[in-house]
């Protein structure tokens, strides 16, 4: 117990140690929210939309990216370095089992993550008159199921991949396609429906965050897609996990 | 009692070979060398005493603990400096120590152990930062912050500039003083003759020789080398039908011997008798590098030992 809570102070410290990680990780997404917020015109309600304002309209989108950044390139890299470098190799020759840093990595990195969200939520529905979620419940599921999924699938990349660098290749290149299919870089009315769709399903399930926050309600199947892309993720990670 | 009992072990890896067969034990409080080439399944052999690694067959006993069995005891007895084992970048000396410590039931002081290894000055300084001799230290550090009674070093000054080397030397003399029984890993003679009670000399996979350095040595055949200018002439089977004897050169007037035992005694005694005087004379003891080449048909630390490793 002892030699668990001094991995994690450990390792929250030198988490802590990586400023930039941690400002774009908690603090981006929101401060994103509030530039567009600056400029008055995205804050009107705009047609495309219905009733929402620009900022509304996009604040879901947001959502996304402290999850994306944390789980899948942040946790990943994170977990290759050590494996690279041979610390994981070094831990598993002392009575301390290697999990537990994995564990720590994985509990400090979905902390963050949800800080990120939680920060986003405050920052729009507080300070920019973002309605608050319309589907509480089913927003909840989202964001939580959505979360899992795109941490399990973290955690399958960094089971296998021998460098830091590869994960990191990896990493990015899931992260680009969570924000773009999250409509961060093209709002989503300017994206085709069949990729809307797709968006539903693909971790962290963007497409559910926005029907369930500013839009028309939850729908069972992307939510047990992203449940069961969880389960299946953090089973092969446990499968082919390398210590070495 | 012996503190490690290996016997008859064997490792492969896919199609080759590492480790063949070897056998050692290895006594409470002593220094315990495995020297050979690179590649020769140093390594591999230490790794699975240390449990890291499945032996594919022969029995390992470390205090009557199985390697893999009784993993978790055998961790809190053994503490292990690995070749390549580094730590986060941002990790600080005493950070690290004391992470380290919080692993064991009955930790070393971790600050004590810093100033003793001469990183005191060091304590907030970040991993990355250190120097190598710095990060030696503080991994074999780090092997011993768990009070162990069994230490596995390997390769521990590799890397490491001579002065680094040599404190480094003093400081296993240390370790060895405390009572901890210590399995030195290495592929410099130097260091295994300064430090070692016993060397296991293992070439590709074997066990080729097992002795004190200084039994080692006495063990090959001309491990001695004589050099005298004599006072005058004497015919060469005087010398070479000494049992000690096994060559004699001649270059120009100085004479060469070379042989083993009691070889000094024996010449000069045969000189004596036909009043020859062995002016000049000058004893060369072979050194361990010399029983490795003698054993292993390679010098130590050479290119072809890298080609080897491949």
């Amino acid at each position: 117990m002892k030699a668990l809570s001094t991995v994690a102070r450990t390792e929250l410290r030198l988490f802590l140690r990586d400023p930039v990680t941690v400002a774009v990780a908690v603090a981006l997404p929101s401060l994103v929210l509030l530039g567009l917020a600056a400029v008055p015109a995205l804050r009107a309600p705009i047609e495309p939309t219905g009733d929402l304002s620009f900022v509304a309209y996009f604040a879901p989108s947001l959502l996304a990216m402290s999850i994306a950044v944390l789980g899948f390139q942040v946790l990943p890299t994170g977990l290759a370095t050590y494996r690279e470098r041979g610390v994981l190799r070094r831990l598993s020759a002392t009575p301390m089992r290697p999990a537990s840093v994995l564990f720590v990595q994985l509990v400090i990195n979905l902390v963050t993550a949800m800080i990120g969200a939680v920060l986003v939520m405050a920052v729009g529905v507080g300070v920019l008159n973002v309605p608050a979620p319309r589907y509480p419940l089913g927003f909840a599921a989202a964001l939580l199921l959505g979360t899992a999924a795109v941490f399990s699938v973290g955690l399958l990349v960094a089971a296998r991949v021998p460098r830091a660098r590869t994960a990191s290749g990896i990493g990015t290149l899931l992260f680009v396609l969570a924000m773009f299919l999250s409509g961060v870089y093209l709002p989503k009315f300017l994206l085709p429906d069949w990729l809307l769709r797709i968006s539903d399903f693909v971790p962290p399930g963007a497409g559910i965050l926005w029907d369930t926050w500013v839009g028309t309600g939850p729908e069972l199947a992307p939510l047990l897609v992203l449940a069961g892309t969880a389960l299946a993720a953090t089973a092969g990670a446990a499968r082919v996990f390398r210590w070495e | 009692m012996p503190v490690i009992e290996v016997s008859h072990l064997t490792k492969r890896y896919r199609q080759h070979v590492a480790v063949a067969d070897v056998s050692f034990s290895v006594e409470e409080g002593e220094i315990f060398g495995i020297l050979g080439p690179n590649g020769a399944g140093k390594t591999t052999t230490v790794e699975c005493v240390g449990g890291l690694r499945e032996p594919d067959g022969g029995d390992i006993s470390v205090f009557g603990l199985h390697p893999r069995r009784d993993r978790d005891r055998l961790r809190e007895v053994l503490g292990m400096q690995l070749q390549a084992g580094e730590l986060p970048d941002r990790l600080r000396v005493g950070e690290a120590v004391e992470l380290f410590a919080s692993f064991y039931p009955n930790p070393r002081d971790p600050g004590e152990l810093i100033e003793r290894w001469g990183l005191g000055p060091k304590r907030n300084t970040a991993y990355r930062e250190l120097s190598g001799g710095q990060r030696q230290r503080l991994s074999i550090l780090l092997a011993l912050v768990g009070n162990p009674r069994v230490a596995i070093l390997d390769e521990l000054t590799t890397g490491l500039d001579p002065q680094a080397r040599r404190d480094t030397w003093s400081a296993i003399e240390q370790i060895r003083d405390t009572g901890v029984t210590v399995l030195l890993v290495t592929h410099f003679m130097e260091e295994a003759e300064r430090l070692c009670d016993r060397i296991a000399v293992i070439d590709s996979g074997r066990v080729v020789a097992l002795d004190t350095p200084a039994g080692l040595v006495a063990g090959l055949a001309d491990g001695q080398r004589l050099r005298f200018r004599p006072s005058g002439p004497f015919p060469d089977a005087l010398l070479t039908d000494l049992p000690q004897v096994s060559a004699l050169v001649r270059r120009g007037d100085l004479v060469e011997v070379r042989g083993g035992g009691d070889l000094l005694t024996a010449v000069t005694a045969a000189l004596a008798t036909h009043g020859i005087i062995p002016e000049q004379l000058r004893l060369e003891q072979a050194t361990l590098d010399d029983v490795f080449v003698a054993l292993t048909g390679r010098r130590a630390d050479s290119p072809a030992d890298i080609v080897q490793a491949q």
